[in-house]
């Protein structure tokens, strides 16, 4: 018993909860910025252009759904940087990665 | 144009759910990836998914914990990380890198090397084994969490993460005998 325990012990040393980095806030909030507008430019040309040939549907339809989650997501930073007296660590995280979100939604839609 | 006030209400939980746990789900994806840039693509790939199915989850959810759909959310995305991009060639030698990867945190910095056995040896086990004890320890889940997120009974989440321990603990007694 008192070896699981130990063993129990040892995991939880092992296995620590891993932080963000905290050097990726303003990154973050630019990167939802470019989803945001690349998915409204997207469905502005298409509603211009290209709304009668169905094989052009699945591209803007992406764009809906990305730049409406961006633009909550875009909600969400904002409110978070108005609340927050702290360094925003957790930001960090989705920082980077949202910016390499635009990076490939703008490459999804480009092609 | 007005914003539509469910929207809104929903966009503010949705805020709160990501400040309770981006670290969890980030210390899941760095787990499972091993290295902070792609748990950073893992984790963001995570809450935006999660935001475009939060509405739905909400509803199902019927007021229990979200934390164990963002985690299953983070387990598919990985899985389909690994798959698309071919990107796990080695399992054992890949994932032994995986989870014995630097920590940004202070625990692990001086390499403790009995910290490091039991990290080698939580990446030679079985992946659900392995996400068993992730859950439970890096992100501190009960087992009725854990059997949410990875789609089990509590009572099968029990024994695999009991199992878990006892084939850590022999592979670690086995080396030392070595």
């Amino acid at each position: 018993m008192s070896d699981a325990l130990d063993m129990e012990a040892l995991l939880r040393s092992a296995l620590v909860p891993v932080e963000p980095s905290e050097a990726m806030g303003d990154r973050l909030e630019r990167g939802l910025s470019e989803l945001t507008g690349a998915a409204a430019g997207e469905l502005a040309d298409w509603e211009l252009g290209a709304m009668r040939d169905p094989r052009n549907w699945a591209r803007p339809a992406a764009a809906v759904v990305v730049g409406g989650a961006a633009a909550g997501a875009l909600v969400l930073v904002r409110a978070r940087k108005h609340h927050r007296s702290r360094p925003a660590r957790g930001l960090s995280a989705l920082g980077h990665g949202l910016r390499g979100a635009a990076d490939r939604l703008g490459r999804r839609l480009g092609a | 144009m007005e914003e539509d006030p469910d929207k809104r209400r929903r966009d503010r939980e949705f805020t709160e759910l990501y400040r309770a746990h981006l670290r969890d789900v980030y210390s899941y994806s760095y787990y499972r990836v091993g290295n902070h840039h792609d748990a950073e693509d893992l984790t963001e790939q995570t809450f935006l998914q999660a935001y475009r199915h939060f509405e739905r989850a909400q509803r199902e959810s019927h007021g229990r914990p979200l934390r164990p759909w963002l985690i299953r959310i983070a387990h598919n995305l990985a899985a389909n990380y690994y798959r698309d991009r071919s990107r796990r060639p080695q399992t054992q030698l890949e994932d032994a890198a995986v989870v014995s990867a630097p920590h940004t945190t202070a625990d692990l910095a001086e390499g403790r090397e009995e910290l490091q056995d039991v990290l080698e040896g939580v990446a030679k086990l079985p992946q659900d084994r392995r996400e068993a004890l992730i859950m439970r320890f890096a992100l501190g889940m009960d087992n009725r969490e854990i059997a949410r997120a990875i789609d089990r009974s509590e009572g099968a989440t029990k024994v695999l993460i009991h199992r878990a321990i006892r084939q850590l603990e022999q592979g670690l007694k086995e080396q030392d005998d070595e």
